[in-house]
């Protein structure tokens, strides 16, 4: 009976730690650590600025930039670099014309790059890592990537450090932010700049279509049980590296796409928490939604 | 903590103008804000009182005409416009006072936590300082945005409408929570609409997209005053507390079908 246990107990370790020793694997886990990091911390403050759809944006007005560096063979990062370059010019350039705005020139210009990008993706010369540009490719990263993503990284986090207060003032109350010190547009162009390079971190991992899923799905579930900006940013994190670890477990046995396991295990993981959430405080949970709604933007 | 009481005006204004780029929004305004002095600022919306705090802000150029804000200004804003579903403490919220005090890298440390949880205690919430911002009662809420002020050192305070919204103990609180205030030596403008409520300051600005007069209450409010601060006709009706209920009706009333 003992032996029994000691066998199946063993053979569970061996399933758990297996996948480990390949350094595929290593590399992925210590990838999606980084893209904890950054999306634990930056996560946090893009749900709380209601940031989300634009990080997306980002995220997809990116791609041209992404598939011209896969033709050309250059360092995916510069391309994203680029195309957010560009796109976030050309958004402010359009956006300056009174009869477009600010809102109709991100949604064309968004749309427009995302299809030239897919117009240069599927061009007779489509590039070899075309899934990967759309889906990441988290088994694929380099020691080198991951050289870079760590530096990007520690810059996103040692700037949110000091800005720290900055953004907590102004996403608290934009009226009165100016009045305690604090600088509305140096807060949302350091925020936009810091979401467009993690997005760069994460694009590697997760792709153009999947990298909201680590930005956004960790944060908005912390949010549900936390009740202090540093508690929902560590659990963030946490709960961004969980479901990276549980997204490369499926992947490994169940021969899945690693990054939308990923995704896919972000998704669960929120919806856990929401029902567990539900089901031991309704009225809390309740109350918390019509405060939601009645925040100002 | 402590405002200096001996100091001379805290602001003054004198044929003060201003305008959000388009037309005149506000024009031939002049005051003076002393040291103790609670000043209800009193208008329709749209009358003026948010420029005003915003000129005294210098978020918005005047103009025409001086202003001389010689004193730290901390706003109360109604705070159904903060997030209330923000995650931060009472604390926290009191704490982002120290934000122009300290260097903008820099964490508030033990001495900044303690300054808050002072200026907690002075508004009578030192007990609920870890209690969630958005799960307090109006009137706390209010209360904890003051203690920011207070944390800001802000010997002039510009109060958005503060006792909107608040039941009569909130009200009461707040409003000898201001006396206390001004006893020590700073100046308060307290924004509102109501005309009652205006009544109970040591001066009253009443404005609508100009100066109509500034004064004591008793001898300003008069009938002529109000009028021309509503831009209607006032309806006195017998009964109440102080005799009798003031209701101004609108211009062009009768025209509404």
């Amino acid at each position: 009976m003992l032996l029994f246990a000691d066998e199946a107990s063993s053979s569970i370790w061996r399933l758990l730690f297996e996948p480990w020793t390949h350094g595929i694997m290593q590399r992925a886990l210590a990838e999606v650590a980084l893209l904890g990091l950054v999306g634990g911390a930056l996560g946090c403050w893009i749900v709380l600025y209601e940031l989300s759809y634009s990080a997306e944006s980002l995220a997809h007005a990116m791609f041209p930039g992404l598939v011209v560096a896969a033709l050309w063979g250059l360092p995916l990062m510069l391309g994203a670099g680029l195309g957010v370059t560009i796109a976030a010019v050309t958004i402010a350039l359009f956006g300056r014309i009174p009869e477009i705005g600010r809102d109709t020139s991100v949604s064309v210009v968004i749309s427009a790059l995302f299809g030239l990008g897919v117009v240069l993706a599927f061009s007779p010369a489509s590039p070899p890592r075309l899934q990967e540009l759309l889906f990441g490719d988290i088994l694929g990263v380099s020691t080198v990537d991951l050289v870079r993503g760590a530096s990007i990284t520690v810059l996103v986090l040692a700037v949110s450090v000091l800005l720290h207060r900055q953004l907590l003032v102004v996403g608290f109350d934009r009226t009165t932010a100016r009045s305690l010190g604090a600088s509305p547009t140096l807060v949302d162009v350091t925020l936009l700049v810091l979401v467009a390079l993690t997005t760069i971190v994460a694009v590697q991992g997760l792709g153009n279509l999947l990298v909201v899923a680590v930005l956004v799905g960790p944060s908005a579930t912390a949010r549900l049980t936390t009740r202090r900006i540093s508690s929902m940013m560590a659990l963030a994190a946490f709960l961004a590296f969980v479901a990276g670890t549980l997204g490369l477990y499926l992947s490994y046995y169940a021969g899945t796409a690693a990054g939308a396991s990923i995704a896919g295990a972000t998704v669960v993981l929120y919806l856990l928490v929401f029902i567990a959430q539900g089901a031991t405080s309704p009225n809390e949970s309740l109350s918390k939604d019509v405060l939601q709604t009645r925040s100002p933007k | 903590m402590t405002a200096d009481a001996s100091n001379g005006v805290l602001a003054e204004a004198s044929g003060l103008s201003a305008s959000y780029g388009g037309p005149v929004v506000l024009e031939d305004v002049a005051f003076q804000v002393e040291p103790g002095m609670r000043i209800g600022v009193l208008g329709p919306n749209g009358g003026g009182k948010s420029t005003l705090f915003r000129v005294l802000l210098g978020e918005l150029p005047l103009s025409r005409g001086e202003v001389a804000v010689k004193a730290r200004c901390g706003v109360v804003p109604q705070t159904e416009r903060s997030r209330l579903d923000y995650p931060v403490s009472a604390l926290d919220v009191a704490l982002m006072g120290t934000l122009s005090r300290l260097p903008w890298w820099k964490r508030p440390g033990r001495d900044e936590r303690r300054r808050a949880l002072e200026a907690l205690e002075v508004v009578g919430l030192g007990e609920l300082a870890n209690d969630q911002f958005g799960e307090l009662s109006g009137g706390q809420r209010q209360r904890v945005l003051v203690a920011r002020a207070l944390v800001q050192d802000a010997r002039l305070l510009l109060l958005d409408e503060p006792f909107s919204g608040l039941d009569k103990q909130s009200a009461a609180r707040l409003s000898s929570l201001l006396r206390d205030l001004a006893t020590e030596g700073r100046g308060i403008l307290i924004s509102t609409h109501d005309i009652e409520q205006a009544r109970r300051w040591d001066l009253v600005l009443c404005l609508n997209r100009r100066q109509i007069a500034f004064g004591k209450p008793a001898e300003t409010l008069t009938r002529a005053v109000i009028e021309a601060t509503y831009g209607g006709e006032i309806v006195v009706v017998e009964g109440g507390d102080s005799g009798s209920v003031t209701a101004v009706l609108p211009p062009h009333h009768h025209e509404e079908s």
